[in-house]
């Protein structure tokens, strides 16, 4: 008891001497002092890095490219000689860490981009029912329970069976489904912020709608979409592998992290190390995002402060 | 109380009509003409006879008539013929309702046995190793692809170990009530399927246990002289337990997403797996019941959540 509470003053003290920093160098402060979140931030960027750099290791590091076929190495266990092997061959003989590479690209890729279409998405959607409400909130409200009562794989299972799966239409579907927790995020907080002191002072002075929402409502809600985002590419992470995993998702050759996981699945009593590399693969990049998600929450969210 | 129910049952109609909307404009802009496959591609047919065909089918008409025409149908029930099977689609779906009712409860059982107490160990052990662990496998769990996970177990307790089956609800052969047998089929997809859950509940039940614990009447409940576990298990936890209730709507919507890959990985024969076959095999009346009977699921387990939700807590106004 004692120690929490001489915990909670040195806390306090602490938060004292930083009182004075405004929102963003105090969030960059919390940060800086929070190994997890820095730590994630290093793996996420490795990961990114590796990706983006695929074409080059592969070409002057492993010597081989991802369609490389060696029908001879087969099923070959982990090995450093040659390099390329070091993470086993599959069926075809193909090298698993070039393909693990560019398919972190694809999987990579298809998150940012879909997560950057459902923030853009949710928050027009969100801000404008929340600060017009009336009849366009009561269809955005529609729209969202109705999306959300259709379980979210079963949507996306028949979009993209509907339409010959490839990364962009894999980002459309993505982008264009999964706005609706983004949305309704938003929409409660437009809610309540519209009715505040400063959004009358700027109506008064005669600001627009569109400047309103823009220039004074967005901004407030702004560090938890940081949030919600980094969770939000992270969850995509996942089901674009559950995807691919059901054929449904980036079709071979092209390969992602995800349809490598299906093809080892067929051999994985012959070469289970090949199930391997690709889950570990998505779940470290989508551990990663989440506790960055956590991190900033902790460190823009002054409400949620000391609850953990 | 009824009054709540019979406005909460009234506000799903809307819902579903929109989930019908969705439906039925996929099966629309599914490639292919379906008269085409009626006739079996028939290259002997006349353009009369297609005509004919499109005609009796109802399919010349204005889309706005097709949905009505489809939505009454519908609602009674009947999402026409399976293309692949010959048998009536919502028979096909309703038939493994039941395996996939069994999986999910499986799973939301396992999610209160373990997530609960986790949660609440985690929060009277606040900042201990304990603590510290139970939030790393919390994270852990949630970024955890479960198809994977799914695949691990096999290879250990399927594969290497041979303790338990991989594949199926019943070992063939057995007989139907042999319980012993469907638990062993049950327990990893069940677990798996879980798994996100029992790490949600985990976190969720943690935050409002140290909420809990530092009111008033948990106290009272101490200073009257009361035993600590039952300061913890009847004052605190059945508190604590009241917010969880409205984390059990994501919970379930998983439940019965999550459930489709599961079930493929396990091979569990559910309304997951009949639909996604039924996308692959391109069977759309199937996948049109698969998809509105789900999302069915869905809306009653919503509406379920709700009514628990005013149950628990006397303080919400049903008025």
């Amino acid at each position: 008891m004692a120690s929490a509470a001489a915990e909670s003053l040195v806390a306090g003290v602490r938060g004292s001497r930083r009182a004075s920093a405004g929102l963003w160098s105090d969030a960059w402060w919390r940060i800086r002092h929070d190994r997890v979140t820095i730590a994630a931030f290093v793996v996420l960027a490795v990961l990114v890095v590796l990706a983006l750099a695929a074409d080059v290791l592969a070409d002057h590091v492993f010597h081989m490219k991802f369609e490389d076929q060696e029908l001879l190495k087969a099923y070959a266990k982990p090995t450093l000689d040659p390099l390329a092997y070091m993470l086993g061959a599959d069926e075809i003989g193909r090298s698993q860490v070039v393909r693990l590479l560019y398919g972190g690209r694809v999987s990579l890729a298809v998150a940012f981009l879909a997560s950057l279409i459902n923030m853009t998405v949710g928050i027009a959607i969100g801000l404008s029912a929340g600060y017009y409400r009336g009849v366009w909130d009561d269809i955005v409200t529609w729209s969202v329970t109705t999306l959300n009562s259709i379980p979210t794989l079963y949507l996306l299972l028949i979009f993209a069976g509907l339409f010959t799966p490839g990364p962009p239409v894999l980002i459309a579907v993505l982008g264009f489904l999964i706005w609706t927790g983004i949305a309704n995020f938003v929409r409660g907080q437009t809610f309540a912020l519209r009715e505040r002191e400063f959004v009358t002072a700027a109506r008064t002075v005669g600001a627009s709608q569109a400047r309103i929402m823009i220039r004074h409502i967005l901004p407030n809600i702004l560090p938890l979409i940081f949030v919600l985002a980094a969770i939000d590419a992270g969850g995509i992470i996942l089901i674009e592998s559950a995807l691919s995993y059901l054929g449904l998702g980036i079709t071979p050759p092209t390969p992602s992290w995800g349809n490598m996981l299906t093809n080892a699945a067929s051999y994985f009593v012959r070469a289970w190390w090949l199930v391997v590399s690709p889950g570990v693969m998505i779940f470290l990049t989508v551990l990663s995002l989440y506790l960055i998600g956590d991190g900033l929450r902790d460190a823009l969210d002054p409400r949620l402060r000391g609850s953990r | 109380m009824r009054r709540f129910v019979i406005r909460r049952l009234l506000y799903t109609i809307p819902t579903l009509i929109g989930v019908s909307l969705i439906t039925f404009l996929i099966s629309h802009l599914a490639p292919g003409d379906p008269v085409r496959l009626y006739t079996f591609g028939d290259p002997n047919a006349r353009p009369e006879d297609i005509e004919a065909v499109r005609h009796a089918l109802g399919l010349d008409l204005p889309l706005p008539l097709q949905y009505v025409d489809w939505a009454s149908q519908a609602v009674r029930g009947d999402f026409g013929q399976s293309i692949l099977y010959h048998q009536s689609a919502t028979m096909l779906i309703l038939a493994r309702v039941p395996n996939s009712l069994q999986l999910a409860i499986a799973a939301l059982v396992l999610q209160l046995l373990i997530g609960v107490p986790l949660g609440v160990v985690a929060a009277l052990r606040r900042g201990s190793v304990v603590d510290q662990a139970i939030r790393v496998f919390s994270t852990v769990f949630h970024a955890v692809p479960s198809f994977w996970f799914g695949l691990i177990l096999i290879v250990v307790f399927a594969v290497q170990l041979r303790w338990l089956p991989s594949q199926g609800m019943l070992t063939i052969g057995k007989d139907d009530w042999d319980i012993l047998d469907r638990l062993r089929h049950l327990v990893m997809p069940a677990f798996v399927l879980s798994l996100a859950g029992i790490a949600s509940y985990a976190r969720i039940m943690r935050t409002e246990t140290l909420e809990v614990i530092n009111q008033d009447y948990i106290r009272t409940a101490r200073a009257k002289g009361l035993l600590e576990p039952t300061v913890i298990a009847v004052h605190a936890v059945r508190n604590a337990l009241i917010p969880m209730v409205t984390a059990l709507g994501g919970i379930l919507a998983f439940l019965i997403s999550g459930a489709l890959v599961i079930e493929q990985v396990f091979t569990w024969p559910g309304i997951g797996q009949l639909t996604y076959q039924s996308v692959v095999g391109k069977d759309y009346p199937v996948v049109m019941a698969g998809v509105m009977i789900s999302s069915l699921l869905l809306v009653i387990s919503y509406l379920l959540r709700d009514v628990v939700y005013v149950l628990v807590d006397p303080r919400v106004k049903t008025g």
